[in-house]
């Protein structure tokens, strides 16, 4: 086993069936009431989502610092931007396809440009959606909000980290996106796991290493599944959880690329500006060396459920040993 | 605060000092807006020369009222009026829309203290409006939040969003002004997109709703001041205002709406037009 002892991930972290399973966007309303507790001036707004985006905790424990929306995620944002103007630091949820989807100008203004404190929140990111299709699957979002100036982008890999994120949103100050996905993902962090905003961490580092994968979100699981296979072929493997797309971790980032001399990027979205291309971004300026990227290829999703999803476009662990083993005889 | 006669005299001669700035700046930009910013300068000079609670040497005062500007685009008449005001130099106005300037294109909060929030995407102002005055009854404050409002942005959804929420939250401490010129870039409001019947549109939501003259200075006083003892409802003050005010050849003509005199002989005419108050008095300069 070549799991970075200093992560303090769980036991057992390769048997998936083990492994507790939790929806990601819990985390958002452990975190979200926590920082509640901790400043008073936190406030959260939902657009008729307060259940599914987990908002709801905060509500029933702060009632007069929680604003209903109805559904309008324009006035989410901006509404928030007015309540960051008097001092509060709202967290704004509802569906990534909505919100930072819909809001994407009025985030943009009223918030980026602006340089407001507001964090927003994008449910239900990613293909693990799930049986919603295509519709509420968001799959662009990373790209148009790390496009932004000022906004810093997020994703974290699981309810622990979820929590971590959004309660350190709190003192970051100016806008931060944070993507949760829906369905229910392997719990494989701890309270103890090291997490900061902007900092990437080594998960696994085997012997000699040839390739780095890079994931974020849900995706940096399946990447500890395919390292243990390539590792079982005799092929080292490094991994990153790169959770903070914006701003990137850069000299985690290039100094893999030296010690591995190929990345892998993956992610639950488009291959076009996510999180693979920011971290292309990086690799081209300071140390080209080659990379593939794991994500969706330029396509809608559809209904299904989230393994069945995962497979299907391309992400799941096969596909990334493949990719793996690609970018290493690209060298 | 009582507005007597001797003041609503200084308020209009202010007014006509503004517009002169507003001519001189769009001349020197040489683009911008004309009619939607002249026609507002009587309440820009109301509002920061007789309403607002304001500290012009201290932008940042924490119980200051709120001035938020949802149409950006009029900037020119607000910068004019903050100059006149006291929160920088008159002089100033002349780096409008230049390179290096803090008089951006469309007001950029960041750039210049005094600006509450940037804008110029159209439908957003209110919203915005509509969250501080929410924060602040939050923190129990007693100061007053200002929208100033295009009536061609009432084409857009998140304007009604916002006019809802308002409604519903019975936001006491919101007030709305509307810039009712009834034009928009592409032509009358009523042509483009019927808006009428605006008052019953906004009463239909919840907010009290005042008619008034624009360019009558006590009678938009008298508006705010009802607005400011209207309990449990927001307010909105429909504005009647004449685009291009003061300059004969653009008063009502919404080819004015997105530009700015440029030919020698426009730009005399507006400057004399203003100087002159349309002919009632004699031109300084004559």
């Amino acid at each position: 086993m070549s799991i970075n002892k200093k992560a303090n991930l769980v036991e057992n972290i390769l048997e998936l069936e083990k492994l507790e399973q939790v929806p990601i966007r819990n985390g958002y309303g452990e975190g979200l009431v926590e920082a509640g507790e901790k400043y008073p001036s936190v406030v959260a707004l939902c657009a008729d989502l307060t259940e599914s985006t987990r908002t709801e905790a905060f509500a029933k424990k702060f009632p007069d610092r929680f604003v209903q929306m109805g559904v309008a995620e324009q006035n989410l944002a901006s509404v928030a931007s007015g309540m960051a103007a008097m001092g509060k630091i709202p967290y704004i949820s509802s569906y990534a396809m909505f919100s930072p989807g819909r809001n994407w100008e009025q985030i943009r203004t009223t918030i980026c440009y602006n340089e407001r404190h507001v964090i927003i929140a994008g449910a239900h990111a990613g293909i693990s959606v799930g049986p919603d299709g295509a519709t509420h699957q968001a799959i662009e979002d990373i790209a148009i909000t790390r496009v932004i100036a000022n906004m810093t982008v997020i994703a974290p890999s699981d309810v622990h980290e979820a929590h971590k994120a959004t309660f350190a949103a709190a003192s970051l100050g100016g806008p931060v996106y944070i993507r949760f996905a829906r369905e229910k993902t392997p719990v494989y962090t701890t309270p103890d796991t090291p997490f900061e905003i902007g900092r990437a961490e080594i998960f696994w580092e085997g012997k000699d290493p040839k390739v780095a994968l890079v994931a974020c979100g849900p995706s940096v699981h399946n990447a500890l599944l395919a390292a243990k296979k390539l590792s079982e072929e005799g092929i080292g493997v490094v991994i990153i959880n790169n959770h903070t797309i914006k701003p990137m971790d850069e000299k985690t980032i290039i100094d893999v690329a030296k010690k591995t001399g190929a990345l892998v990027t993956i992610e639950e979205h488009q291959i076009n500006g996510g999180m693979g291309s920011a971290v292309a971004e990086v690799i081209t300026r300071n140390i080209p060396v080659p990379i593939e990227f794991v994500g969706v290829q330029n396509r809608f999703g559809e209904s299904g459920t989230p393994i069945e999803l995962v497979e299907k476009l391309g992400m799941g662990v096969d596909s990334i040993v493949q990719a793996a083993k690609k970018v290493i005889q690209r060298k | 605060m009582h507005l007597h006669d001797d003041k609503i005299k200084e308020l209009e001669e202010t007014a006509n000092k503004i517009r002169e700035s507003l001519i001189d700046e769009l001349v020197e930009a040489g683009s911008g807006h004309s009619a939607g910013p002249l026609g507002m300068a009587d309440i820009f000079t109301l509002l920061y020369f007789h309403t607002l609670k304001h500290d012009p040497k201290n932008p940042d005062w924490e119980d200051r009222d709120r001035l938020v500007l949802s149409n950006g685009h009029i900037c020119p008449i607000q910068y004019a009026a903050m100059a006149h005001a006291g929160y920088f130099p008159v002089e100033e106005l002349k780096t409008l829309r230049k390179f290096g300037t803090r008089l951006q294109g469309h007001p950029h909060r960041t750039s210049l203290p005094g600006i509450e929030t940037t804008s110029g995407p159209l439908g957003s102002g209110l919203s915005q409006a509509v969250g501080m005055a929410i924060a602040s009854r939050m923190d129990g404050k007693k100061n007053f939040i200002y929208c100033l409002m295009s009536d061609g942005e009432h084409d857009a959804g998140q304007t009604w969003e916002a006019v809802m929420l308002a409604g519903r939250e019975k936001l006491w401490n919101l007030i709305g002004i509307i810039d009712r010129n009834n034009i928009q870039i592409d032509g009358m409001t009523e042509d483009i997109m019927p808006l009428e019947p605006f008052r019953a549109k906004y009463g239909a939501f919840g907010w009290h709703v005042i008619d008034a003259n624009g360019h009558d200075f006590m009678n938009m006083h008298m508006a705010i001041e009802q607005a400011q003892v209207v309990q449990e409802k927001p307010t909105v003050i429909i504005a009647h205002t004449i685009p291009g005010k003061g300059v004969a050849y653009m008063e009502r003509d919404y080819l004015w709406h997105g530009k700015p005199p440029t030919k020698p002989e426009e730009i005399k005419q507006a400057l004399h037009d203003l100087r002159t108050l349309g002919g009632r008095i004699q031109s300084e300069h004559q």
